[in-house]
């Protein structure tokens, strides 16, 4: 990890989860009337965590011909959303999607937000202002 | 899957609620048409919607159950099962030789519920695609003093 990583902090990867989560939550709000569509989401916090341990596990490639496995921005499970009411056909829930996505958008300007200070901190230090 | 597939998703899903939005109409519109046989007669339809299996949006995750879902599309179109009602009106000139017309089944009060629960599935994902589209402006500037 080089110095430019270490005061990025922890926010890249919060900034590439946070877009990810935020499409599966739009997948969610799309599907509100599929019938059978159950909703996903994942623990950000396990899946925040997996990503800047760089704690996967990968495929091991012990043969020349063997694939290698491209999950390089970390491979964390899409988990069902337990539903607060009993479902007939459909786990969506509008409101509560609609809460997570703005949460979730709200958490990925914080991050978004965190980063510009740090690339104009750097900046301010590259140029010796 | 990442900001930019939400476009694709919310898209998918606008034109699906305006799919919906469209049979609404025809059904309102077709209320109160009569017909000179059963089989004749409208009958109320409506879209069966299906999400879209989508390969390209399992790149990075590990669901251990299939693929990752999307969008949503119309798969099929379901024709109401409600029963047909005949009417004796014999100086219709639609009327078979018994003199009876058949009315359609929309139920309009029912038609009228669909179309709010429509309109606010659209409402909803003008919104999300409205967040993004800002998520991502605030990235492109990313940098910018």
């Amino acid at each position: 990890m080089n110095l430019i990583d270490k005061a990025l902090g922890i926010h890249p990867q919060a900034l590439s989860l946070r877009s990810q989560r935020s499409a599966v939550l739009a997948s969610n709000i799309a599907n509100s009337s599929t019938p059978g569509y159950l909703a996903r989401d994942y623990d950000f916090r396990t899946a925040l965590s997996q990503a800047s341990n760089g704690s996967t596990i990968r495929l091991e490639a012990t043969r020349s011909s063997h694939l290698q496995s491209d999950n390089s921005e970390g491979d964390f499970q899409l988990m069902y959303r337990l539903p607060t009411r009993a479902a007939s056909h459909n786990t969506v829930e509008s409101e509560v999607e609609q809460a997570a996505f703005a949460e979730n958008a709200l958490r990925y300007q914080a991050s978004l937000m965190f980063l510009s200070r740090s690339v104009s901190g750097l900046r301010q230090v590259i140029r010796g202002e | 899957m990442n900001l930019n597939s939400v476009f694709r998703v919310t898209g998918s899903a606008l034109n699906a609620q305006s799919v919906q939005m469209e049979m609404i109409s025809s059904n309102l519109a077709n209320a109160r048409i009569v017909a000179g046989s059963e089989a004749a007669a409208y009958k109320a339809v409506r879209p069966v919607f299906a999400s879209i299996l989508d390969s390209n949006m399992n790149s990075g995750f590990n669901s251990n159950s299939g693929q990752s879902r999307g969008g949503v599309r119309v798969d099929r179109f379901a024709y109401s099962e409600a029963p047909i009602e005949k009417q004796r009106m014999p100086e219709n000139p639609m009327a078979d030789a018994e003199g009876y017309v058949y009315l359609s089944n929309v139920n309009v009060v029912e038609e009228m519920a669909y179309m709010m629960q429509a309109s606010r599935a659209y409402q909803a994902n003008i919104e999300v695609m409205n967040t993004s589209r800002q998520l991502i402006a605030s990235t492109l500037n990313l940098g910018n003093r």
